[in-house]
């Protein structure tokens, strides 16, 4: 049951993607002033979108762990930190690629850009601190009071990096901005596409999870054994 | 007020100790003074365009030596199991917190206070008549980092491979701070009076250390309990 | 009365239960020796008593608080299996911050007290580094009576000490007992715990195999309830 909705899932997420490639890469026509490289934002703002998500319900879980000690919660949020870590990547190599076009420069010191890596160190840091600690329990407890860390981290490092001056393109999606400053068809292709990268998220957070599971069934008949 | 004696009481115990025996405080301060010598290396001391990132340089200093302090924080306590009994005792986690944190920010600041007029001379930044606003940024921006480094050192207290992912889990984390500090501490050797935007780096400080410090004194229980 | 309670205790070390289902209960006056081999959970027990070490499942009760309550642990004497004082600090110092941490009014006066009835009022001011075994296993446990605790938790107290240091610790623990104090403790030295042990328990893997008074054929016969349980 769990593996079918986890399958109907990814193929959902995997169609939704195909389709919107179609649409962005033959339907869509170029942009006037950056000419085809815009079509990266379809990626770009989804990818963070999606990591923003993922660390804050890795946040929430984490604070669901300390309360619960549900050793799921646990499996939670280091799989929605892992996957978030994975978009965070996505986000800045997208970010890149557009930037050596747009800019002629790979990486900028810029604001959201330092916050962007900022955040990739912190939760590269929760993953090494989980991989430091052997007994199960200590592990999830230590790294879910890292994770709440993290993020208020997170937040005030973004709040206060914001008040550098920057470079990077401001806010364009109409809910930011009241509108008038992007093409509607072009917005709802954007959050299309990231509610298709939202389900592949879901989908490889709910893959972690099982692992997670097994892992620990595993560890448990291991050290079965060893008591025998 | 009980709470507060018996911060005091582990404050005076972490400082006594570490007194007695100087290991973390003559690593750290020996560290310091090698960084600053490397510094001279990478920039050229006497360039004009050194004194303006001379704030920078001098909270690098500070970070770099203060995890070799907060390394020790909780291992101190590992040898004869002596946090649990500490943790056994009617001492609330958090008020054992406080005061490991204040011991931490006195040994800091004892290490900043001493690498400062070497800087000053190194680098000819001239810092004695801007020493009280200084030392406010010293003071809030080394509680930040005690806080931070505090907690942190109790997280990973039981790591084999705790001194190396201290600084790891650390330095992202203090961004803020030492962004914020470097900002002020720039103005200030600069001779310049802090004004309008820069009321801004004061307010982030002390959120940053209000912040954490809540959420230090709220989550210390669960990580010193197994 | 009941002074200490264990209800359907469970503790998991990864998956591997340290504890499970532990329920006894230990009344005011009594002095419990807890035996079992190394690894059968001694520790684990101790510390999930002394509120170190939360349980997975079950709840223990220290006179009718939980464990982590203030007002249960300034009752509540711990002496751990590291001997949980500073090499750097003086004899003196130590019990004066142990003083100060369980808010006594009087922090010096009980440190000297102390200090005066364990033999070590000549050494007050040099610092523990220098001390040998017995004089620092004499040391913790001053630092555990120093408020006058109602319930004492001793892990191993007769570990890696000689004849003469033995007897000390023995009349400090039988003084505390006639004083209506309740000791648990856990022991490898059978004969010494079960000279001065109304109650003996047996942890087997994790499980209480045996719980019940101490006879007089234990002490003439001590490692018989290793034997009994197939743990000889």
């Amino acid at each position: 049951m769990r593996r079918t909705i986890l399958y109907a899932l990814a193929a959902l997420g995997a169609l939704w993607l195909v389709r919107n490639l179609y649409v962005i890469l033959l339907a869509l026509p170029d942009e006037v002033a950056q000419g085809a490289i815009y079509r990266i934002f379809f990626f770009h703002l989804p990818a963070w979108f999606t990591c923003f998500a993922a660390f804050f319900a890795a946040g929430v879980a984490s604070i669901f762990y300390l309360v619960r000690k549900s050793p799921a919660y646990d499996a939670f949020a280091v799989a929605a930190v892992e996957v978030g870590v994975a978009f965070t990547a996505i986000g800045l190599v997208t970010g890149m690629v557009w930037a050596r076009i747009i800019w002629g420069i790979w990486w900028t010191w810029d604001p959201r850009l330092t916050w962007a890596f900022i955040t990739l160190l912190v939760y590269l840091g929760y993953l090494m601190l989980r991989h430091a600690i052997d007994e199960a329990a200590e592990r999830a407890k230590n790294s879910a009071v890292l994770c709440i860390f993290a993020f208020a981290s997170v937040v005030i490092t973004y709040k206060a990096i914001d008040w550098w001056r920057t470079q990077h393109p401001g806010a364009v999606l109409s809910f930011r901005t009241g509108g008038g400053t992007i093409d509607p068809a072009m917005e709802s292709m954007i959050f299309q596409n990231w509610f298709a990268l939202l389900l592949v998220a879901l989908a490889l957070v709910l893959i972690r999870m099982r692992q997670e599971r097994l892992e620990r069934e595993l560890d448990a008949l291991r050290r079965r054994a060893h008591a025998l | 007020m009980r709470f507060l004696r018996q911060s005091l009481a582990v404050a005076a115990k972490d400082l006594r100790s570490e007194l007695r025996s100087k290991e973390a405080l003559n690593a750290s301060l020996a560290f310091a003074l090698v960084i600053l010598l490397l510094f001279s290396f990478a920039f050229d001391p006497t360039a004009e365009t050194t004194r303006e990132i001379s704030g920078g340089l001098l909270w690098l200093v500070f970070a770099f030596a203060g995890t070799l302090m907060l390394n020790r924080s909780f291992a101190r306590e590992l040898p004869n199991d002596c946090l649990d009994a500490l943790v056994a005792s009617p001492v609330p986690a958090s008020a054992l917190f406080l005061g490991k944190a204040l011991a931490n920010l006195v040994l800091l600041l004892a290490v900043e206070l001493v690498s400062l007029p070497v800087f000053g001379v190194f680098y000819n930044v001239r810092w004695l008549p801007h020493l009280l606003p200084l030392l406010g940024v010293l003071v809030l921006a080394t509680w930040g980092l005690a806080v931070i480094g505090t907690m942190f050192s109790a997280l990973t207290v039981n790591l084999r491979l705790r001194e190396l992912m201290l600084p790891v889990l650390v330095y992202p984390m203090i961004i803020p701070a030492l962004m914020a500090a470097m900002q002020l501490t720039t103005v200030l050797l600069a001779g310049e009076p802090v004004t309008g935007d820069n009321w801004l780096w004061v307010r982030l400080l002390v959120a940053f250390d209000l912040i954490f410090t809540a959420l230090a004194l709220a989550l210390v229980e669960t990580v010193l309990l197994g | 009365m009941t002074t200490l309670a264990a209800e359907n205790l469970w503790k998991y070390y990864g998956d591997l239960p340290a504890l499970r289902e532990v329920t006894f209960s230990v009344s005011r006056g009594a002095c419990l020796a807890l035996l079992g081999r190394n690894g059968a959970g001694k520790t684990t027990l101790l510390k999930l008593l002394a509120g170190l070490v939360r349980p997975a499942k079950g709840c223990v009760t220290i006179l009718g608080r939980a464990p982590r309550e203030a007002a249960a642990r300034a009752r509540l004497g711990v002496l751990g299996h590291g001997i949980a004082v500073y090499d750097e600090l003086s004899a003196l110092e130590n019990l004066m911050l142990f003083g100060r941490l369980y808010g006594l009014a009087e922090p010096r006066r009980a440190a000297l007290e102390w200090l005066e009835r364990t033999g070590l009022a000549h050494v007050r001011d040099s610092p523990v580094r220098e001390f040998s075994r017995g004089m620092r296993q004499r040391l913790a446990l001053a630092r555990a009576l120093l408020h006058n605790p109602d319930v004492l938790l001793l892990d191993e107290p007769f570990t890696a000490l000689d004849d003469r240091a033995i007897g000390v610790l023995q009349a400090l623990l039988r003084d505390a007992l006639a004083q209506g104090r309740t000791i648990v403790m856990s022991t490898h030295q059978l004969r010494e715990a079960l000279e001065l042990a109304t109650h003996v328990a047996l942890l087997v893997r994790g499980r209480l195999a045996h719980f019940g008074e101490r006879t007089p054929e234990m002490l003439t016969e001590p490692g018989r309830l290793y034997r009994q349980y197939g743990e000889a």
